[in-house]
């Protein structure tokens, strides 16, 4: 009995059935689903769901309904390269809408560029991520625009002239931010006073901030991801740091609030939309997905609405489904109606458009100003 | 040259293999494979220390990533030999790799390998976090982006043929150390430290030797990593894959060659294997299952899947059993 269920164990991976349903045109999609950042994964994945429900709802795109296909990569560089693969040589998809974090698109994106697949990448905001050749796409701006945009809030409206930065050194979206805020902020007459690190998965950042504390900044800017910034706002009103905390779309999660309590509230981060938007598109999107889901979608969930629709857009204006055919229609997107705002895929494939500056108010979410290229 | 009849033989029957490979399967397959090949050096060569030295080492992504970086960085920066003979400067920077890591694990290992059991695992895998944390803050290696744009090989053939060139260098070394003057050194370690001490064996010498050599092959796998993946960042590098490898070690037996060569196999193929489930079940019940599976196995076979025999005794013993 023992050795019948150890063989049927190791038998097992050789059972690998496949699927494939006739008249579907098919999309592929990774994310991470399971492990550290999975709320990104699981957030966008629903976006994604909306958008292809909707097309399909309304008759889908060449008369073919669209089919997605989602595999998860655990937040791993070598299994996101995998997925990719599998999805192109077993699944045979005409497209991959990829994952959000960074360096999972590095390792993914050549996989695609190199057999000719259009990768459509909702939220890598990464500069690399497109140079990995001319199939590969973002529907969300990159990291230094997210710098320059806080960095203009904090010069511009907050009237800052003395700003610190505490960046995870792990992260490269953290790093890049960070780069790009100090530059662009110096350029604008600012000094930055202190230039901290720290490392995702920390819980005690009292050193960084009482060094930050003597150096008595208006400002501080934690270009993140929600874990640590909310254990960092805490600590930093609990030194008596009063000076606001800025930081980018890493914040952008239900968690902050419940990590960070009241001491997150009056900081103010930046994002790809807004929930208080008054812009139709939004509203529409935002009652739907409540219908669905219900719960409120964040900034990932709309990116991911975003990329599949453009992508559905482009197979549809395009004459056939190959890569090359579909490649070039996305290339031509201009002036998309997007819920994140009207994106334009640039020569370098990455989209133009605008960003917002929100205030965090508890479970709110303070919309106050849009800062444009 | 009788000595090298063996490994000749392996070699060639392996690169028939590959042909075969070549053919037969698609692009996904084959990255499955390659990766199967590199976790098999990364468990080979772990279980030199873990299996038949008997230390518990928890630090075998550090001298990955140590090698991983140090290909990368050698091939994309230094080109010693004409395009013609790319396949010799792999195989010079792979060798390369291995020596780099080899030298980490000489320096971890004289200080730590005087601790034994538990303290051993925190200090080893204290060392892989250092050298992760200190590739994170290298920016000239890109630090946390990550090192990308990696030469790979150019066909699947070549990668398989030289990933199973050094597979059979691994298995082999070991194989042979394992039954030399050495390899009883090793194993009296592990059976009984004071007893081996007694009998007038260096034992510190003895583990420092079996983490070196293991260390060399997991700097070679860590290179043969970063020309399959063609982008490495320290995230691949982190506790969770030395865990990875231990477990291998572990499901395929302690001190069984093939049997980490097999398991290295399960362990790698698994996970992907359970893809097709989500389509079956909707839900994405993959790693629940895989985790089932890894917590059945031990509870079945306790000492792994061959204990610390190798695949021909168990196999002879149940061909006995049966006739």
């Amino acid at each position: 009995m023992k050795r019948l269920i150890l063989a049927a164990l190791l038998t097992l991976p050789l059972l690998v059935g496949c699927t494939k349903k006739e008249n579907e045109i098919l999309i592929g999609e990774y994310d991470s689903l399971t492990g550290s950042d999975a709320t990104f994964g699981l957030s966008t994945n629903k976006g994604v769901r909306l958008a292809f429900e909707e097309i399909n709802a309304a008759g889908g795109v060449k008369g073919k309904k669209l089919g997605l296909i989602t595999l998860d990569d655990q937040g791993k560089n070598e299994e996101a390269a995998s997925a990719v693969t599998r999805l192109i040589t077993q699944n045979k998809v005409v497209a991959i809408l990829g994952g959000v974090a960074s360096g999972r698109s590095k390792a993914a994106a050549p996989i695609a560029q190199s057999n000719s697949v259009p990768f459509v990448s909702p939220a890598s905001t990464n500069p690399d991520v497109t140079k990995a050749g001319d199939y590969v796409f973002r529907v969300c701006f990159i990291d230094p625009f997210q710098g320059f945009v806080m960095a203009k809030f904090s010069s511009e409206n907050l009237k800052h002239k003395k700003v610190a930065i505490l960046r995870d050194v792990k992260n490269d979206y953290s790093v890049g931010l960070a780069d790009v805020f100090s530059a662009e902020f110096k350029k604008r007459g600012g000094e930055i006073v202190a230039d901290s690190s720290y490392q995702a998965g920390d819980i005690d950042f009292k050193a960084q901030l009482t060094q930050i504390r003597s150096k008595n900044p208006d400002g501080i800017y934690v270009p993140g991801y929600y874990t640590e910034v909310g254990l960092i706002a805490q600590q930093a009103r609990q030194l008596g740091i009063k000076a606001p905390l800025m930081g980018g779309d890493g914040w952008d999660s239900d968690k902050l609030s419940e990590i960070g309590k009241e001491a997150i509230n009056g900081n103010y981060y930046s994002n790809h939309y807004t929930v208080e938007s008054s812009d139709p598109a939004v509203t529409e999107f935002i009652k739907k997905f409540k219908a669905k889901y219900n719960e409120t979608p964040d900034a990932l969930a709309a990116l991911g609405y975003d990329a599949a629709r453009i992508l559905a857009a482009a197979i549809e204006r395009s004459p056939d489904l190959s890569g090359k055919a579909i490649r070039d229609e996305l290339a031509k997107t201009k002036d998309f109606g997007g819920v994140t705002g009207k994106i334009t895929l640039n020569e370098n494939r990455d989209a133009v458009k605008s960003a917002v500056i929100i205030q965090v108010d508890g479970k709110n979410r303070k919309y106050i100003s849009t800062i444009s290229p | 040259m009788k000595f090298l009849k063996a490994p000749l033989l392996t070699l060639l029957i392996l690169s028939v293999v590959g042909l075969v490979f070549d053919f037969a399967l698609d692009a996904y397959f084959q990255l499955i494979l390659l990766y199967a090949l590199v976790n098999c050096l990364l468990s080979m060569s772990l279980n030199l220390v873990n299996g038949y030295t008997g230390q518990f080492s928890l630090g075998h992504a550090g001298f990955m990533a140590i090698g991983a970086y140090f290909a990368a960085y050698a091939n994309t920066k230094w080109d010693i030999l004409p395009p013609a003979l790319n396949a010799l400067e792999f195989f010079i920077y792979c060798t390369g790799a291995g020596l780099f890591a080899a030298v980490a694990g000489l320096l971890v290992g004289l200080p730590s390998l005087r601790l034994k059991g538990d303290y051993l695992a925190i200090v080893t895998l204290g060392f892989g976090e250092i050298i992760r944390v200190t590739l994170l803050n290298m920016d000239f290696l890109g630090g946390p982006r990550g090192y990308s744009n990696i030469p790979g090989f150019s066909s699947f053939l070549f990668s398989f043929i030289f990933a199973c060139v050094w597979l059979t260098i691994c298995f082999f070394t070991i194989w042979r150390v394992m039954h030399s003057t050495y390899g009883r050194g090793f194993l009296s370690v592990r059976e009984d430290e004071i007893a081996a001490e007694a009998m007038g064996i260096n034992t510190t010498r003895m583990k420092v030797r079996a983490f070196v050599l293991s260390s060399f092959f997991a700097g070679v796998a860590g290179a043969l990593f970063a020309h399959f993946t063609k982008f490495i960042s320290p995230s691949s590098f982190t506790f969770l894959q030395s865990v990875n490898v231990v477990i291998m070690v572990v499901l395929g037996g302690m001190g069984s060659m093939t049997g980490s060569i097999v398991a290295a196999f399960i362990i790698t193929i698994l996970p992907e294997a359970l893809r097709p489930l989500q389509d079956l079940t909707g839900v994405d019940l993959r790693m629940v299952i895989y985790s089932l599976s890894l917590i059945l196995v031990m509870i079945l076979r306790p000492k792994g899947l061959f204990g610390d025999q190798e695949i021909t005794a168990v196999w002879r013993k149940y061909a006995r059993r049966n006739s």
